[in-house]
């Protein structure tokens, strides 16, 4: 909410400058976004009388006028269209300083003497209108300095406020923060009822009390709405960042402004009837002040006439009921509604307005009729009319009871950690305008005003004491607690474990948006649905990722894009997949490789990174996590169909190793051979806590062999069935050369590995190792059709 | 006999002229070999009498004693020499930069959690995580955010449907941990958090911190001091922190923690909103099945990002997402 520091300041004035009551109020809670004066930095202004305008000899546009306000009356040549004789305007004598250090000498325009200029409201620094010459009322004395005839050394206050304090919404409400804290007096202007002057009274009724608990109107008859709204209105309005419609709206919104209820004027001639308040009817109409027609919906609280709606209830007006210029008789309405009824309505009209901001988060029930008198009084003074009787309609029962709260003394030194005085506490709920009832050596009964609906429980009333005892008055405490241990699993590591070994191994961590684009997505994955957004921010991240590639490869893409061509990433983060009924949000830990396998360097070469590499590095991961994890060649929609594994932990799938199929790759725009992970990180995070065996002491004999099988045989059958056949003192088995070319023949290849024996207890004897090794190589021959390399 | 002095300095001679290690072989053949020929001066012993004998002996052996010396000597230079010329051809430049794999390195989302969870969990704080799809009831209901709380418009949230959402803040993780778990609590909770809102300053998706502490005994006191140390902690820095009275709807009394980040022309501190805080609303315990006449609790907020930029000098949110290497590569 943005206000004038001088309106303020009528209410309550501390001696201290604009600076230090923007630290305090910020302080207090309110707080202040900017301030800024309300008009530009100039000098030498001063109110001008044009006693006379004749024509510029040689200038059309130009005219030559007489100019009085300062020492003496002097001639100044003025190019503004609204110059007349008679006028009072904003006159910068020579010597003035306006803006951007502009200095007013003597000058000739086209040969004409010119001593001064008659100034915009741009000149001033009041707005950018410089169509025409600011016109001053006629009532303004010439020769006062035009910043102490508006007012002008003053300051617009943008207070950022928090959604419970909408107590703070008006200068009144403002005033009594500023006096609590300067412990000052709070004094507003007098409101007086005013007298009716005749009978005519609106007929109200409501239909929906729990909605509209309250509701005032008054007929102001014989009103002249051309007249215009005073200046010191207007500039108030505007330094409070409200534009100046006519007199009766700029009625409605400054006494919003002031005491924070906002009202409404209705042309009574469009009104039919009477006025009830009411919920909409699904499919009722109504055009609003903004011109926008809208469809009600049901749960839209109106006021309504006898036929039809004419506003929605705290939020707008309609165009059709609302006044004009020739509006004889109006109804003025000042009511309070329920602030559940009306929030959120705004928003669904795509509406936000002073009225339902105020109205969302809670108006002074109490407050109408004083909104209503001093409307009234202020519009009579302006646009003349008389005033009929207020008519008011209320319903009890459901109007907000303004709660009675019991506060404990204890609880206010427990919730603060510090102990304030009984009467400290008494003094600072009293300032705030609680009234405070001793209760017993405890504590007190505190009764709430009607206007803070904020305050509803005991922690309300001890932040209150906290807030304006100073929370940085507060003392500081280390917490205390117990220093019980908790229980940690070894077996299990830590992700931070997991993170540094990628790390380590050249992985660049990437964290990208949860949501992706749709159409990648069902490239990516195509076994998943993506769960779509209903909002989402665009088109390109509308659904939420059943895999991480998608956003890695964007990544890739951006980087590539970018100049760079060796890339090396990994992310983790959720999944969300579509469950039966559930969503299955699932930790994943995902990457992408591609470029050279090394930075290129004079030692590196620049060979490619491929399959085995990144196989290497989950591999390197999977003896960190101690698990043992099977590659099988697998088949997924985007990857290679030949370069794909699938991986399985104790027989349980726990993730994808393969490069991206080339015609994924092409569609998503990316350059080379790129290889992907993706595993289930829950399942790979528990391996084993060590259990020591006894190692033997005896020497471990090797045996190679080279033998030439099919191309279609892996290299993990040919182990199986070597260690099947090869005795029990088998200790491990390793592949040394794999070898494809014309030499071997088409569709085979040659693999070359060496077997390892060991015994625990003594040394293995040639014969020994002759017959496992004999065996292993006739099962190699019979099973796989293996034949030995010579 | 005269010529056993000229044998000795031809030999000298010859070892001072041998190049290498062959050719001084060969001067040892030559002299001191079986058939060289200072040994074969000890065959012309024979030709003198017993008496003159020893003493003859003894000069002919003290002359190979001679050459052996210098053969021995000049041996050791050339070896020498030649593990110089070895060694010399061996060098190479160390300043060739080293083989193999670089080092990537950790978001700087990622190492800025790190560091809070190593900070907490000193401090025995548990790090719980919870779902990023969330009910309307864990996110907002109970917080204290009932449906048409104004508050609401503080968060643009993204909606599946009316009751499943991104979860606005990490807050739903406290709601749960409390839900499972008998108090005292002290956790905090890092993780993705999603609003409805992309520009210069606002990423549709950011991570935040929160932190929450349930026991018999805390106050508002413990909570300021938790605070000020983290941040002091975070940044190093013995920066001063204030306190602002703000609104949250679960919690109350409610805070927002300012810290000093430079000063104003005027010498005044310029103060730099960077977490909120406050005290656990009774009515969130209420949700949580917590006493809270027994208990009391505190918790705090903040976005990872926005202490990242701050500590790591980042001037565009948007950056953490774009993952360009080249300011990925900035905080390895």
């Amino acid at each position: 909410m943005k206000f004038s520091e001088q309106w303020l300041r009528e209410w309550v004035n501390p001696e201290i400058d604009t600076q230090a009551l923007v630290d305090q109020i910020t302080m207090a809670g309110l707080e202040v976004d900017e301030f800024e004066s309300v008009a530009g930095e100039f000098t030498g202004i001063i109110v001008g009388e044009v006693l006379s305008v004749e024509p510029h000899p040689d200038a059309d546009k130009l005219r030559v006028c007489q100019v009085a306000g300062g020492a003496e009356t002097v001639q100044v040549v003025c190019g503004a269209p609204n110059v007349r004789p008679g006028m009072k305007v904003p006159f910068a004598e020579v010597g003035a300083v306006l803006q951007g250090n502009f200095k007013i000498k003597k000058a000739k325009l086209r040969g004409q003497p010119s001593n001064g200029m008659l100034c915009s409201e741009s000149e001033l620094g009041l707005s950018d209108n410089h169509d025409g010459l600011m016109e001053l009322p006629a009532s303004a004395p010439a020769g006062e300095n035009i910043r102490d005839y508006l007012g002008l050394d003053d300051a617009t206050i943008d207070v950022d406020l928090t959604p419970n304090r909408s107590d703070c919404l008006s200068i009144r409400g403002l005033a009594r923060e500023v006096g609590v804290l300067n412990r000052l007096l709070v004094e507003g202007p007098d409101i007086n009822p005013v007298e009716p002057v005749h009978s005519d009274v609106v007929d109200i009724r409501i239909d929906a009390p729990e909605g509209c608990p309250r509701y005032l109107g008054r007929i102001i008859r014989n009103v002249d709405l051309s007249a215009e709204t005073p200046l010191w209105m207007r500039e108030r309005l505007r330094r409070s960042g409200i534009r100046s419609i006519d007199a009766a709206v700029d009625v409605t919104n400054y006494v919003m402004l002031e005491l924070g209820q906002p009202m409404h004027a209705f042309d009574r001639s469009e009104i039919d009837g009477g006025i009830i308040v009411r919920w909409a009817r699904s499919g009722e109409k109504l055009v609003l002040l903004d011109g926008q027609e809208v469809e009600l919906v049901e749960g839209t609280l109106v006021i309504a006439d006898h036929e039809k709606p004419i506003a929605i209830a705290g939020v707008m007006g309609g165009e059709h009921s609302g006044v004009a210029e020739k509006t004889r008789d109006l109804v003025l309405e000042a009511a309070f509604f329920d602030p559940i009824s009306i929030a959120g309505k705004a928003r669904h009209f795509g509406l936000h307005t002073d009225a339902s901001h105020r109205f969302e988060r809670g108006v002074d029930p109490e407050l109408t009729r004083d909104a209503m008198e001093r409307a009234t009084a202020l519009l009579l003074e302006i646009v003349g009319g008389e005033a009929g009787e207020i008519v008011e309609v209320h319903s009890e029962q459901h109007l907000p009871k303004s709660p009675v709260i019991e506060l404990r003394q204890q609880r206010v030194t427990d919730v603060l950690g510090l102990e304030i005085d009984r009467t400290e506490i008494e003094e600072i709920l009293t300032r705030l305008g609680l009234h405070v009832d001793k209760l017993t050596r405890e504590g007190w009964k505190v009764h709430v005003p009607s206007y803070r609906p904020d305050i509803t429980i005991e922690e309300d009333l001890i932040e209150e004491v906290g807030r304006i005892y100073g929370y940085n008055n507060l003392p500081v405490t280390e917490p205390v607690g117990s220093l019980g241990l908790r229980e940690e699993q070894e077996a299990v590591r830590p992700i931070s474990h997991v993170r540094s070994l990628l790390v380590d191994r050249g992985y660049q961590e990437a964290v990208t948006y949860s949501f992706v684009d749709s159409k990648v997505q069902a490239l990516i994955d195509g076994d998943h649905t993506g769960i779509e957004l209903a909002n989402p921010i665009s088109s390109d991240m509308s659904v939420m990722r059943t895999s991480l590639w998608p956003g890695l490869l964007k990544t890739v893409a951006y980087n590539q894009n970018r100049q760079q061509s060796r890339i090396r990433l990994f992310e983790t983060g959720l999944r969300f997949v579509r469950e039966g009924e559930g969503i299955e949000q699932v930790p994943m830990l995902a990457g992408v490789v591609t470029g050279a396998q090394n930075p290129e360097s004079w030692v590196n070469g620049r060979r490619s990174v491929d399959f085995f590499d990144v196989k290497g590095d989950l591999e390197a991961l999977f003896e960190l996590l101690g698990i043992t994890v099977e590659f099988s060649a697998g088949e997924h929609g985007a990857l290679h169909p030949g370069q794909t594994a699938q991986l399985h932990k104790n027989g349980e799938f726990v993730g994808w190793l393969g490069a991206l199929h080339p015609q994924v790759q092409k569609k998503l725009d990316l350059d080379g051979t790129i290889y992907v992970f993706e595993l289930f990180l829950n399942s790979i995070l528990s391996g084993y806590v060590p259990n020591f065996k006894e190692f033997s002491k005896f020497p471990e004999v090797r045996r190679d062999l080279a033998i030439i099988i099919g191309n279609e045989v892996t290299y993990a059958e040919v182990q199986r069935v070597a260690r099947e056949k090869a005795g029990e003192f088998l200790t491990g088995a390793r592949v040394f050369d794999v070898f494809e070319g014309d030499a071997i023949g088409e569709g085979r290849k040659s693999l070359a590995l060496s077997l390892f024996w060991q015994h625990p207890e003594r040394t293995l004897n040639d014969d020994e190792i002759l017959t496992w090794f004999g065996a292993a190589i006739d099962a190699l021959k019979a099973e796989l059709g293996a034949t030995l390399r010579s | 006999m005269e010529n056993l002095e000229q044998l000795v300095q031809d030999g000298l001679k010859a070892v001072e002229q041998a190049t290498d290690l062959q050719a001084l072989d060969q001067v040892r053949v030559d002299y001191l070999g079986k058939k060289g020929v200072l040994t074969q001066q000890l065959k012309s012993l024979g030709q003198l009498s017993a008496e003159e004998r020893p003493a003859a002996g003894q000069k002919i052996n003290q002359a190979k004693g001679e050459v052996q010396d210098a053969i021995n000597a000049r041996r050791a230079e050339l070896e020498n020499a030649a593990l110089d010329a070895k060694l010399a051809a061996e060098s190479i430049d160390v300043t060739l930069p080293g083989r193999g794999q670089s080092r990537g390195g950790l978001h700087p989302v990622t190492r800025t959690i790190q560091r809070m969870e190593q900070f907490f969990s000193r401090a025995g704080y548990t790090v719980e995580e919870g779902p990023e799809i969330e009910d309307d009831y864990h996110n907002f209901e109970a917080l204290n955010i009932p449906g048409h709380h104004p508050a609401r418009a503080m968060h643009d949230t993204f909606y599946f449907n009316p009751g499943t959402l991104l979860r606005t803040h990490t807050s739903p993780v406290q709601i749960r941990t409390m839900e499972d778990g008998q108090p005292p609590f002290r956790m905090i909770c890092p993780g993705r958090v999603y609003r409805c809102d992309s520009d210069m300053t606002h990423t549709p998706m950011f991570h935040q911190v929160e932190g929450l502490v349930v026991d018999k005994n805390i106050s508002f006191a413990d909570l300021k001091s938790t605070v000020e140390e983290f941040l002091r902690v975070f940044f190093e820095k013995d920066l001063a922190v204030r306190f602002r009275p703000s609104y949250f709807p679960f919690t109350e009394p409610s805070a927002e923690v300012d810290i000093e980040w430079g000063r104003n022309d005027d010498g005044s501190i310029k103060w730099l909103e960077v977490m909120g805080c406050g005290m656990v609303h009774p009515k969130v315990f209420e949700y949580c099945g917590i006493d809270p006449e027994t208990y009391r609790g505190f918790a705090f907020g903040m976005g990872v990002e926005r202490l990242a930029m701050l500590r790591y000098g980042v001037n565009d949110l948007r950056m953490f997402f774009e993952n360009d290497l080249r300011f990925l590569r900035q905080f390895r």
